[in-house]
Protein backbone atom coordinates (compact mmCIF):
# COMPACT_ATOMS: atom_id res chain seq x y z
CA UNK A 1 0.00 0.00 0.00
CA UNK A 2 1.20 3.48 -0.97
CA UNK A 3 1.18 6.56 1.67
CA UNK A 4 -2.13 7.93 0.77
CA UNK A 5 -3.63 4.36 0.33
CA UNK A 6 -2.82 3.71 4.20
CA UNK A 7 -4.10 7.10 5.16
CA UNK A 8 -7.29 6.08 3.36
CA UNK A 9 -7.99 2.64 4.90
CA UNK A 10 -7.22 4.49 8.54
CA UNK A 11 -9.93 6.87 7.73
CA UNK A 12 -12.39 4.13 6.60
CA UNK A 13 -11.53 2.27 9.43
CA UNK A 14 -11.98 5.40 12.13
CA UNK A 15 -15.43 6.64 10.70
CA UNK A 16 -17.31 3.97 13.31
CA UNK A 17 -15.37 6.17 16.03
CA UNK A 18 -16.24 9.15 14.61
CA UNK A 19 -19.73 8.39 14.69
CA UNK A 20 -19.42 7.55 17.96
CA UNK A 21 -17.00 10.01 19.64
CA UNK A 22 -17.96 13.33 17.62
CA UNK A 23 -21.76 12.28 19.25
CA UNK A 24 -20.40 11.19 22.75
CA UNK A 25 -17.66 14.31 23.26
CA UNK A 26 -20.40 16.70 22.00
CA UNK A 27 -22.58 15.60 24.57
CA UNK A 28 -19.60 15.87 27.10
CA UNK A 29 -18.24 19.33 25.97
CA UNK A 30 -22.56 20.53 27.14
CA UNK A 31 -22.16 18.74 30.04
CA UNK A 32 -18.95 21.05 30.70
CA UNK A 33 -20.50 23.37 29.86
CA UNK A 34 -23.47 23.03 32.24
CA UNK A 35 -21.46 22.08 34.92
CA UNK A 36 -19.65 26.48 34.53
CA UNK A 37 -16.36 24.47 32.87
CA UNK A 38 -15.80 26.42 29.61
CA UNK A 39 -14.43 24.33 26.11
CA UNK A 40 -11.42 25.01 26.96
CA UNK A 41 -11.56 23.03 29.94
CA UNK A 42 -13.16 20.64 27.74
CA UNK A 43 -10.17 20.55 24.90
CA UNK A 44 -7.71 20.71 28.07
CA UNK A 45 -9.47 17.33 29.59
CA UNK A 46 -9.51 15.54 26.72
CA UNK A 47 -6.00 15.95 25.50
CA UNK A 48 -4.45 14.76 28.82
CA UNK A 49 -6.71 12.67 30.18
CA UNK A 50 -8.50 11.08 27.22
CA UNK A 51 -11.10 8.18 28.44
CA UNK A 52 -14.47 8.57 28.08
CA UNK A 53 -16.30 7.32 30.59
CA UNK A 54 -13.54 8.41 33.07
CA UNK A 55 -14.49 12.14 31.36
CA UNK A 56 -18.21 12.55 32.39
CA UNK A 57 -17.30 11.22 35.93
CA UNK A 58 -14.83 13.37 36.66
CA UNK A 59 -17.31 16.32 35.70
CA UNK A 60 -19.34 15.53 38.55
CA UNK A 61 -15.99 14.87 40.68
CA UNK A 62 -14.97 18.81 39.90
CA UNK A 63 -18.33 20.39 40.58
CA UNK A 64 -18.63 18.04 43.76
CA UNK A 65 -15.45 18.80 45.14
CA UNK A 66 -14.12 15.20 45.27
CA UNK A 67 -11.27 14.73 46.85
CA UNK A 68 -8.42 13.86 45.08
CA UNK A 69 -8.06 10.27 46.89
CA UNK A 70 -11.38 9.67 45.35
CA UNK A 71 -10.76 10.95 41.61
CA UNK A 72 -7.38 8.95 41.79
CA UNK A 73 -8.54 5.49 43.05
CA UNK A 74 -12.02 5.84 40.33
CA UNK A 75 -9.79 6.75 37.73
CA UNK A 76 -7.37 4.01 38.46
CA UNK A 77 -10.49 1.40 38.75
CA UNK A 78 -11.96 2.78 35.69
CA UNK A 79 -9.54 2.89 33.61
CA UNK A 80 -7.51 -0.43 34.71
CA UNK A 81 -9.47 -1.83 31.55
CA UNK A 82 -6.54 0.03 29.90
CA UNK A 83 -3.84 -2.26 31.07
CA UNK A 84 -5.12 -5.17 29.69
CA UNK A 85 -5.80 -3.65 26.28
CA UNK A 86 -2.30 -2.58 26.00
CA UNK A 87 -1.40 -5.92 27.00
CA UNK A 88 -2.58 -7.20 23.71
CA UNK A 89 -0.09 -4.51 21.81
CA UNK A 90 2.55 -5.17 23.56
CA UNK A 91 4.73 -6.35 21.16
CA UNK A 92 3.34 -4.30 17.94
CA UNK A 93 4.08 -1.03 20.05
CA UNK A 94 7.50 -2.04 21.58
CA UNK A 95 8.59 -1.64 17.67
CA UNK A 96 6.92 1.66 16.96
CA UNK A 97 10.20 3.75 18.10
CA UNK A 98 8.74 7.46 19.22
CA UNK A 99 5.29 6.42 18.44
CA UNK A 100 5.68 4.13 21.53
CA UNK A 101 4.66 6.75 23.69
CA UNK A 102 1.51 8.45 22.13
CA UNK A 103 0.02 4.46 21.27
CA UNK A 104 -0.24 4.37 24.45
CA UNK A 105 -2.00 7.09 25.47
CA UNK A 106 -4.25 7.27 22.91
CA UNK A 107 -5.25 3.25 23.52
CA UNK A 108 -9.16 3.48 24.20
CA UNK A 109 -11.62 1.04 23.76
CA UNK A 110 -12.92 1.53 20.29
CA UNK A 111 -9.20 2.19 19.16
CA UNK A 112 -8.34 -1.12 20.95
CA UNK A 113 -11.55 -2.76 18.96
CA UNK A 114 -10.21 -1.18 15.94
CA UNK A 115 -6.53 -2.80 15.96
CA UNK A 116 -7.68 -6.11 16.97
CA UNK A 117 -9.21 -5.95 13.12
CA UNK A 118 -6.22 -5.36 11.37
CA UNK A 119 -4.57 -7.47 9.46
CA UNK A 120 -1.72 -6.16 7.41
CA UNK A 121 1.29 -6.89 7.12
CA UNK A 122 4.05 -4.95 9.71
CA UNK A 123 4.43 -1.67 9.06
CA UNK A 124 1.38 -0.87 7.13
CA UNK A 125 -0.04 -2.11 10.47
CA UNK A 126 1.98 0.32 12.55
CA UNK A 127 1.08 3.43 10.05
CA UNK A 128 -2.61 2.21 10.27
CA UNK A 129 -2.82 1.67 13.78
CA UNK A 130 -0.81 5.55 14.57
CA UNK A 131 -3.25 7.07 11.62
CA UNK A 132 -6.24 5.47 13.39
CA UNK A 133 -5.21 6.55 16.85
CA UNK A 134 -4.52 10.36 15.66
CA UNK A 135 -7.96 10.51 13.94
CA UNK A 136 -9.93 9.31 16.80
CA UNK A 137 -8.50 11.79 19.17
CA UNK A 138 -9.38 14.39 16.91
CA UNK A 139 -12.77 13.44 16.68
CA UNK A 140 -12.83 13.48 20.78
CA UNK A 141 -11.23 16.48 20.88
CA UNK A 142 -13.25 18.39 17.94
CA UNK A 143 -16.70 17.06 19.81
CA UNK A 144 -15.82 18.76 23.14
CA UNK A 145 -14.81 21.76 21.75
CA UNK A 146 -17.71 21.82 20.04
CA UNK A 147 -20.20 20.52 22.40
CA UNK A 148 -18.43 23.67 24.97
CA UNK A 149 -19.93 26.18 22.30
CA UNK A 150 -23.08 24.28 21.20
CA UNK A 151 -23.60 24.21 25.08
CA UNK A 152 -22.67 27.84 25.36
CA UNK A 153 -25.12 29.28 22.51
CA UNK A 154 -28.16 26.63 23.26
CA UNK A 155 -31.14 29.29 23.83
CA UNK A 156 -33.29 26.72 25.71
CA UNK A 157 -32.00 25.04 29.12
CA UNK A 158 -30.19 21.75 29.09
CA UNK A 159 -30.98 20.49 32.82
CA UNK A 160 -31.12 16.68 31.97
CA UNK A 161 -28.38 16.28 29.39
CA UNK A 162 -26.05 15.16 32.31
CA UNK A 163 -28.02 11.77 31.80
CA UNK A 164 -26.15 11.02 28.74
CA UNK A 165 -23.53 9.62 31.26
CA UNK A 166 -25.54 7.03 33.15
CA UNK A 167 -26.97 6.05 29.26
CA UNK A 168 -23.53 5.37 28.61
CA UNK A 169 -23.02 3.48 31.60
CA UNK A 170 -25.86 1.50 31.55
CA UNK A 171 -25.11 0.48 27.63
CA UNK A 172 -21.69 -0.80 28.56
CA UNK A 173 -22.79 -2.84 31.78
CA UNK A 174 -25.19 -4.68 29.79
CA UNK A 175 -22.33 -5.07 26.99
CA UNK A 176 -20.41 -6.54 30.07
CA UNK A 177 -23.64 -8.81 30.83
CA UNK A 178 -23.66 -10.51 27.76
CA UNK A 179 -20.41 -11.10 27.23
CA UNK A 180 -20.04 -13.26 30.18
CA UNK A 181 -22.43 -15.93 31.84
CA UNK A 182 -20.62 -15.28 35.15
CA UNK A 183 -22.95 -12.58 36.78
CA UNK A 184 -21.20 -12.35 40.61
CA UNK A 185 -19.16 -9.43 40.25
CA UNK A 186 -21.32 -7.03 38.64
CA UNK A 187 -24.37 -8.16 40.99
CA UNK A 188 -20.94 -7.89 43.89
CA UNK A 189 -20.91 -4.22 42.26
CA UNK A 190 -24.33 -3.59 42.31
CA UNK A 191 -24.67 -4.83 45.94
CA UNK A 192 -21.62 -3.22 47.93
CA UNK A 193 -22.65 0.05 45.45
CA UNK A 194 -25.83 0.59 47.51
CA UNK A 195 -25.16 -0.92 50.64
CA UNK A 196 -22.17 1.68 50.95
CA UNK A 197 -24.48 4.23 49.57
CA UNK A 198 -26.87 3.80 52.41
CA UNK A 199 -24.20 3.67 54.85
CA UNK A 200 -21.88 6.39 53.97
CA UNK A 201 -24.33 8.32 52.09
CA UNK A 202 -24.26 10.22 48.89
CA UNK A 203 -21.38 12.01 49.22
CA UNK A 204 -19.05 10.19 50.16
CA UNK A 205 -19.95 6.39 49.37
CA UNK A 206 -18.25 6.16 46.22
CA UNK A 207 -14.19 5.53 48.21
CA UNK A 208 -15.16 2.72 50.20
CA UNK A 209 -17.64 1.36 47.44
CA UNK A 210 -14.71 1.02 44.90
CA UNK A 211 -12.53 -0.42 47.42
CA UNK A 212 -14.36 -2.80 48.55
CA UNK A 213 -15.60 -4.13 45.03
CA UNK A 214 -12.22 -4.32 44.02
CA UNK A 215 -11.05 -5.49 47.68
CA UNK A 216 -13.71 -8.78 47.27
CA UNK A 217 -12.86 -9.55 43.53
CA UNK A 218 -9.37 -9.82 44.54
CA UNK A 219 -9.54 -11.93 47.05
CA UNK A 220 -12.08 -14.42 45.34
CA UNK A 221 -9.85 -14.06 41.67
CA UNK A 222 -6.68 -14.56 43.59
CA UNK A 223 -8.18 -17.58 45.35
CA UNK A 224 -10.58 -18.99 42.91
CA UNK A 225 -9.68 -21.74 40.25
CA UNK A 226 -12.63 -21.92 38.70
CA UNK A 227 -13.09 -19.47 35.93
CA UNK B 1 -13.18 23.89 43.40
CA UNK B 2 -10.27 26.64 42.95
CA UNK B 3 -8.91 26.52 39.88
CA UNK B 4 -5.83 25.09 40.91
CA UNK B 5 -7.54 22.65 42.45
CA UNK B 6 -9.30 21.49 39.28
CA UNK B 7 -6.08 21.32 37.75
CA UNK B 8 -4.35 19.22 40.08
CA UNK B 9 -7.30 16.90 39.91
CA UNK B 10 -6.96 16.90 36.05
CA UNK B 11 -3.20 16.56 36.12
CA UNK B 12 -4.12 13.38 38.59
CA UNK B 13 -6.54 12.04 36.53
CA UNK B 14 -4.34 12.40 33.12
CA UNK B 15 -1.27 10.78 35.34
CA UNK B 16 -3.23 7.21 36.43
CA UNK B 17 -4.79 6.94 33.31
CA UNK B 18 -1.04 6.99 31.61
CA UNK B 19 0.76 5.01 33.82
CA UNK B 20 -2.25 2.56 33.39
CA UNK B 21 -1.81 2.73 29.80
CA UNK B 22 1.48 2.33 30.30
CA UNK B 23 1.80 -0.60 33.09
CA UNK B 24 2.14 -3.41 30.81
CA UNK B 25 5.05 -1.78 28.82
CA UNK B 26 7.24 -1.56 32.34
CA UNK B 27 5.85 -5.06 33.81
CA UNK B 28 5.60 -7.32 31.55
CA UNK B 29 8.43 -6.64 28.74
CA UNK B 30 10.13 -9.58 27.79
CA UNK B 31 9.96 -12.45 29.54
CA UNK B 32 7.70 -11.84 32.05
CA UNK B 33 3.89 -12.99 31.86
CA UNK B 34 1.18 -11.72 33.75
CA UNK B 35 0.14 -13.89 36.57
CA UNK B 36 -3.23 -15.84 35.93
CA UNK B 37 -4.98 -14.02 39.15
CA UNK B 38 -4.29 -10.88 37.54
CA UNK B 39 -6.09 -11.66 34.29
CA UNK B 40 -8.72 -13.23 35.55
CA UNK B 41 -9.32 -9.48 37.49
CA UNK B 42 -9.54 -7.82 34.36
CA UNK B 43 -12.22 -9.63 32.74
CA UNK B 44 -14.24 -9.12 35.88
CA UNK B 45 -13.65 -5.98 37.18
CA UNK B 46 -15.26 -4.04 34.58
CA UNK B 47 -18.76 -4.95 35.18
CA UNK B 48 -18.33 -4.83 38.48
CA UNK B 49 -16.86 -1.00 38.63
CA UNK B 50 -19.80 -0.29 35.53
CA UNK B 51 -22.22 -1.12 38.45
CA UNK B 52 -20.95 0.66 41.05
CA UNK B 53 -21.12 3.79 38.61
CA UNK B 54 -24.52 3.33 38.05
CA UNK B 55 -24.91 3.24 41.38
CA UNK B 56 -22.95 6.73 41.51
CA UNK B 57 -25.17 7.94 38.72
CA UNK B 58 -28.49 7.23 40.65
CA UNK B 59 -27.67 8.02 44.15
CA UNK B 60 -30.18 10.75 44.45
CA UNK B 61 -33.48 9.11 43.49
CA UNK B 62 -34.36 8.40 46.74
CA UNK B 63 -34.70 11.66 47.83
CA UNK B 64 -37.06 13.06 45.29
CA UNK B 65 -39.34 10.01 44.03
CA UNK B 66 -41.28 12.25 41.50
CA UNK B 67 -38.11 15.28 40.43
CA UNK B 68 -35.76 12.47 40.38
CA UNK B 69 -36.83 8.82 40.76
CA UNK B 70 -39.30 8.94 37.95
CA UNK B 71 -37.26 10.53 35.20
CA UNK B 72 -34.27 8.89 35.78
CA UNK B 73 -35.47 5.34 36.58
CA UNK B 74 -38.07 5.67 32.76
CA UNK B 75 -34.96 6.63 30.89
CA UNK B 76 -32.79 3.87 32.27
CA UNK B 77 -35.51 1.34 31.26
CA UNK B 78 -35.65 3.45 27.76
CA UNK B 79 -31.85 2.54 27.17
CA UNK B 80 -31.82 -0.84 28.41
CA UNK B 81 -34.77 -1.58 26.12
CA UNK B 82 -33.98 0.03 22.57
CA UNK B 83 -30.34 -1.40 23.85
CA UNK B 84 -31.44 -4.86 24.07
CA UNK B 85 -33.57 -4.45 20.80
CA UNK B 86 -30.92 -2.23 18.33
CA UNK B 87 -27.84 -2.76 20.27
CA UNK B 88 -26.73 0.82 18.84
CA UNK B 89 -24.99 3.25 21.35
CA UNK B 90 -25.82 6.48 19.84
CA UNK B 91 -29.81 5.74 19.54
CA UNK B 92 -30.40 4.48 23.63
CA UNK B 93 -28.24 7.35 24.82
CA UNK B 94 -30.03 10.12 22.65
CA UNK B 95 -33.27 7.97 23.19
CA UNK B 96 -32.49 7.52 26.78
CA UNK B 97 -31.42 11.73 27.15
CA UNK B 98 -34.32 13.10 25.24
CA UNK B 99 -36.58 11.00 27.28
CA UNK B 100 -34.89 12.62 30.81
CA UNK B 101 -35.12 15.30 29.30
CA UNK B 102 -38.65 15.65 28.27
CA UNK B 103 -39.94 14.18 31.40
CA UNK B 104 -37.84 16.43 34.12
CA UNK B 105 -40.36 19.27 32.37
CA UNK B 106 -43.49 17.42 32.13
CA UNK B 107 -43.27 15.08 35.49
Amino acid sequence: MTKAQIRKNAFLKSIPIMCSYIFVSMAYGIMMENAGFGWYYSLFVSLTVYTGAFQFVLITFLSSGASIVTIALTAFLMNSRQTFYSLTFLKDFQKMGRRKLYMIHTMTDETYAVNCTLDLPEKEKEDTMFLVAFFSRCYWMAGAVLGGVIGQLLPFDMEGIDFCMTALFVIIFIDQWEKTRKHIPAMTGLGIGILCLVIFGQKSFMLPALLITSGILVITEKGGKSV
Amino acid sequence: MTTGGILLAVLVSAVCTFALRALPFLAFSGERRMPLWLDRLGQVLPAAIMAVLIVYCLKDVGSDLRGIAFPKGIAVAAVAVTYKWKHNTLISIAAGTILHMVLLRVL
